[in-house]
């Protein structure tokens, strides 16, 4: 698979009704063999192997990351089960500094042994790319933590749920969504369990265990007589949780026009939903093209967040590292530095946060041994930070790393990847409703859609899942063939209202795609319902 | 070890068989060994060298399936592996679309395997990425790369006798060129079967030319224009297209090929009657594995001729529905095109753009395959057949169902991307907004 195709698959919301390609994830086993993880004490002796065997050759600092990666995959479509996979991977990746340079070197056969020489390759690789080096690797510094261990804080493991129950659920709500008008659905759950050692020369042995579900759906409706069809996928979020996700009670649910969810799922009620509006969709107005004041459900605004804040404070695409694949940024170091870069409105307070309960992206340490905290990026508008490691940190003038190095499996070499990154919520009280009451003409947005945005971030455009006219303070009705379109710093300059804390909610992706060979992880981001006046809204309607 | 030849191959699938008690088995075994080397800011940021083979067993019962993979090869592993995937099948409920296996079938001989391109080494991606850099550096410009290449092999086995092997090679290669203030830009991107087509020196040379020429560009109002598409541009957009070529989703009313009232649009007239769009494993310039993975022989296909729908692809699940012979997609899509260069194109052309390459390709309506995204490294102003200036990328909005009833002419067909694909000369696409990326 080319490079380029792998971001089309893995982008957020895309790959999810799929059955990955299982042979990329790891070997299939009986889950429950691997739930209790290998002995920590084990663990501990294989990784002195390493970083001894790599200090003897002459590295200055090394670490070890151990992995057990183990992922379940259900899909089903109608009455039917398309797959049901568990996968395992398990192998050691060895990171050095040798000479100024990285190295790195990864092995699946855990073996002392084969770590040792695992090791000795990975300071070989590190001095031959010393030779075409420019300047040295300049590392933060980073106190040892000893040995300290970290659970993502679930109640039910995944795993351990039988896989009846799931293809159960997965079926019902197919035929929930056939018994509501649906002509064809979609419906998956993916479960993930990352079981992690790291090791380093600092003198860290650290143990985690991380957890993240992602239930989700595609409802289609196909209208023969007019030839239209349309579609709706779940208002989930995937969640850093077990799989009591998958247990909603009343207050996980957000009533409105249609009902979204906060801290659990309920799959049922939405897949029913979602048939009624994919058949609502297939009669309604396109829309008219112009400016709007957009009000948008955090179901929606989360992808925006990610794609014109989370990518563009990515400090390697600042540098240029990413200048081939992904893009660089518009938020160059010269806007960082004037400390009054004027990114949104004053009401616009972003936040970095590897520690927020319940999202994808918590850790207690990153995957170079950094404690993980929050930061802010935006503050009242204005740019004041990015997302660093240890050896971009004192370029920005810190001296430690935010802790967001991340490596997708424990064979790839760990780099900087985004944290969760989270609009705060308004301190002042405002409803949904309240929010409505002020707009002339605008559209309320749920869910996320189509999305794309530049190499710098700078022009994007988004759909989404469903859409509602506003006119003079109320909803008018379901609209078609939306898009908007902005400048990333218009748009958050037009902010002008946020609803408070009783409606913040995380959206996130399972599969944000970076680097080459291109590597995924997962993140969350939060906001409240959020308003932005005098937004472009394209029609995307076409005849062929 | 991980490459395998055909017989070291067929030896594992049978003993994988031997192993099963199934009423049905099908066993894959696929193989890869390649390197890489990144770079950016003109120096190597990371390298590696990576070797992995795995097994994949699907067990059926009666119409029960389940699947298992592996990365060990010793007897115990291969024994595991069969059962897990007898396992699951017992566990799994039975699939109403199960097809029974194929029996052995005839492959044409491929020709993807090349020796040069596998005996590749860390010193030859070094040397090929410092031709890189040493253009870069000596134009006061800042290069990032990647380079890869990998030797692969595939083959499957079935329990009626099915036995299917292909080996190949690929050699790839992109780099995007900055100049120092970056305000310009330029990129290349090529892939090979055949190191020897691979001149990195010559492609760093374009790329830093379209860095330099693209700086200082100026914005003009978005709208239709005359564009031309180089390869790389034209296959970014039609690559989304090729992946509709689906009669299930058509036959279903979910699909841009579905027909008003019912049905496919199988035999229309879709697109501009110079329009023809065919895939042959054979081409000695996009070679492909001769066999599918359900082990069905791939063959030339029309898909497109004359602008008439020729054909769909058909699984054997949906062939038996619809009571056609299946017919399975290949990844070796050609467009005809002429004798035309890219500079004769744009002699051609009184007004136009000139488009290196898209980027952020999303669809936005699967109905009619609207897709948008951005120009990107390098767009040009062409008036009265020559490149006028640099100007700024713009975001589109397009379907390439209407871009292809809009061809006004095609250039010689270069491999790129998804196929080979010519460069193209396409009236009033739709650009809807500026951006400011460089």
């Amino acid at each position: 698979m080319k490079r380029k195709d792998f971001l089309y698959l893995s982008g957020m919301g895309m790959g999810a009704l799929l059955l990955p390609d299982l042979s990329a994830f790891g070997t299939p086993i009986d889950p429950l063999q691997a739930l209790d993880g290998v002995d920590v004490k084990i663990k501990k002796e294989l990784a002195d192997v390493a970083l001894n065997a790599a200090k003897s050759k002459g590295a200055t600092y090394a670490d070890i990351r151990i992995g057990r990666y183990l992922n379940q995959f259900v899909a089903t479509r109608e009455k039917r089960v398309q797959g049901v996979a568990n996968t395992e991977s398990y192998g050691v990746g060895i990171r050095v500094l040798a000479n100024g340079c990285w190295g790195f070197a990864a092995t699946n056969n855990v073996t002392k042994d084969a770590i040792a020489k695992a090791a000795e390759q990975a300071v070989a690789v590190a001095k031959a790319n010393a030779k075409i080096q420019g300047e040295p690797v300049q590392l933060a510094p980073q106190k040892g933590y000893g040995e300290v261990s970290w659970k993502t804080p679930i109640e039910i493991n995944a795993f351990e749920v039988p896989v009846k129950e799931k293809v159960d659920l997965l079926l019902n709500v197919n035929d929930v969504a056939m018994q509501n008008g649906a002509n064809f659905v979609n419906s998956v759950i993916f479960a993930v369990n990352e079981q992690k050692y790291f090791a380093s020369t600092d003198g860290s042995y650290i143990d985690q265990d991380v957890h993240r579900i992602y239930p989700t759906f595609n409802v289609t409706k196909v209208d023969r007589e007019s030839g239209k069809f349309k579609t709706r996928n779940a208002l989930s979020a995937p969640s850093g949780k077990g799989y009591e996700y998958m247990h909603a009670r009343p207050e996980d649910k957000v009533t409105g026009i249609v009902t979204r969810y906060k801290g659990r799922y309920d799959m049922l009620e939405d897949v029913k939903e979602a048939a009624r509006v994919a058949t609502e969709k297939v009669k309604a107005k396109s829309v008219e093209p112009g400016k709007y004041d957009l009000v948008l459900d955090p179901s929606h605004l989360w992808l925006t967040i990610h794609e014109s804040v989370g990518h563009p404070t990515e400090l390697d695409r600042v540098l240029g590292y990413e200048a081939n694949y992904a893009g660089t940024s518009f938020l160059t170091l010269d806007k960082w530095e004037s400390k009054k870069f004027k990114f949104g409105s004053d009401k616009v307070n972003i936040v970095a946060d590897k520690t927020q309960v319940g999202s994808l992206g918590a850790v207690g340490y990153d995957d170079e041994g950094v404690k993980c905290k929050k930061w802010d990026l935006i503050k009242n508008g204005v740019l004041t930070s990015y997302q660093a490691i240890r050896d971009q940190a004192h370029i920005i003038g810190l001296t430690e790393s935010n802790g967001c190095c991340y490596s997708q499996g424990w064979d790839d070499v760990q780099f900087q990847r985004m944290p969760n990154v989270s609009l705060q919520p308004g301190k002042e009280k405002l409803s949904v409703d309240d929010m409505i009451k002020n707009v002339e003409k605008g559209i309320y947005i749920i869910g996320d859609g189509s999305f794309s945005i530049d190499q710098q971030r700078y022009n994007f455009q988004f759909g989404g899942q469903i859409f509602y006219e506003i006119k003079e303070g109320k909803i008018a009705g379901m609209l078609n063939d939306v898009a908007y379109q902005a400048n990333t710093q218009e748009f958050w300059n037009s902010c002008n209202a946020i609803c408070d804390e009783s409606d913040y909610r995380l959206g996130g992706s399972f599969n944000d795609g970076k680097g080459q060979p291109s590597q995924s992880s997962a993140v969350s981001h939060g906001s409240a319902t959020t308003r932005f006046n005098g937004v472009n809204v394209i029609n995307t309607a076409r005849k062929i | 070890m991980a490459i395998l030849s055909k017989e070291e191959a067929q030896a594992i699938l049978k003993k994988v068989i031997g192993y099963s008690k199934a009423d049905f088995c099908e066993v894959g075994l696929n193989g890869s060994d390649g390197g890489n080397i990144r770079y950016a800011r003109n120096a190597v940021s990371t390298a590696g060298q990576i070797s992995t083979m795995s097994l994949g067993v699907s067990s059926t019962f009666g119409k029960k399936t389940g699947s298992a993979t592996i990365n060990e090869f010793d007897d115990a592993s291969l024994q595991k592996v069969v059962k897990r995937a007898e396992e699951l099948a017992m566990l799994a409920p039975e699939n109403p679309e199960f097809m029974p296996l194929l029996g052995p079938q005839t492959f044409a001989e491929s020709n993807t395997y090349n020796a040069k391109t596998a005996a590749m080494t860390p010193d030859t991606r070094a040397e090929m990425v410092g031709k890189s850099l040493s253009v870069s550096k000596a134009a006061g410009l800042d290069a990032a790369g990647f380079l890869e290449n990998a030797t692969r092999f595939n083959a499957i086995m079935n329990s009626k006798g099915l036995f299917a092997y292909n080996k190949g090679t690929n050699v790839s290669f992109s780099v995007t060129v900055r100049n120092k203030q970056g305000t310009g830009s330029g990129y290349v991107e090529q892939d090979f079967n055949d190191l020897d087509k691979m001149d990195t020196l010559a492609l760093s040379k374009i790329a830093a030319g379209k860095a330099n020429g693209s700086a200082g560009a100026k914005a003009i109002e978005p709208g239709k224009y005359t564009v031309i598409l180089e390869p790389l541009a034209a296959s970014d957009i039609l690559s989304n297209m090729f992946r509709g070529f689906d009669a299930r989703s058509a036959d279903e009313g979910r699909s841009f090929m579905s027909k008003k009232g019912g049905g496919t649009r199988l035999g229309e007239q879709l697109f501009s009657e110079n329009v023809n769009i065919y895939s042959d494993p054979m081409n000695t310039e996009i070679p492909s594995a001769t066999w599918n993975g359900d082990g069905l022989p791939v063959k030339r296909t029309q898909w497109v001729e004359k602008g008439i729908v020729k054909n769909l692809s058909y699984s054997r699940y949906w062939a038996a529905q619809k009571n056609v012979e299946p017919i399975p997609f290949s990844r070796s899509v050609i467009i005809e095109g002429g004798t035309q260069s890219l500079e004769d194109l744009i002699k051609s052309t009184e007004k136009g753009i000139l488009v290196t390459r898209f980027w952020y390709i999303r669809s936005v309506d699967p109905q009619t395959l609207l897709l948008t995204g951005l120009t990107r490294d390098g767009t040009f102003y062409i008036e009265n057949g020559e490149i006028k200036f640099p100007i700024k990328n713009f975001r589109f909005n397009e379907s390439p169902v209407i871009m292809l009833n809009n061809v006004e002419a095609l250039g010689k067909p270069v491999r790129t991307g998804s196929g080979l694909i010519p460069p193209m000369k396409i009236r009033d696409f739709t650009f809807t907004s500026l951006s400011d990326a460089i």
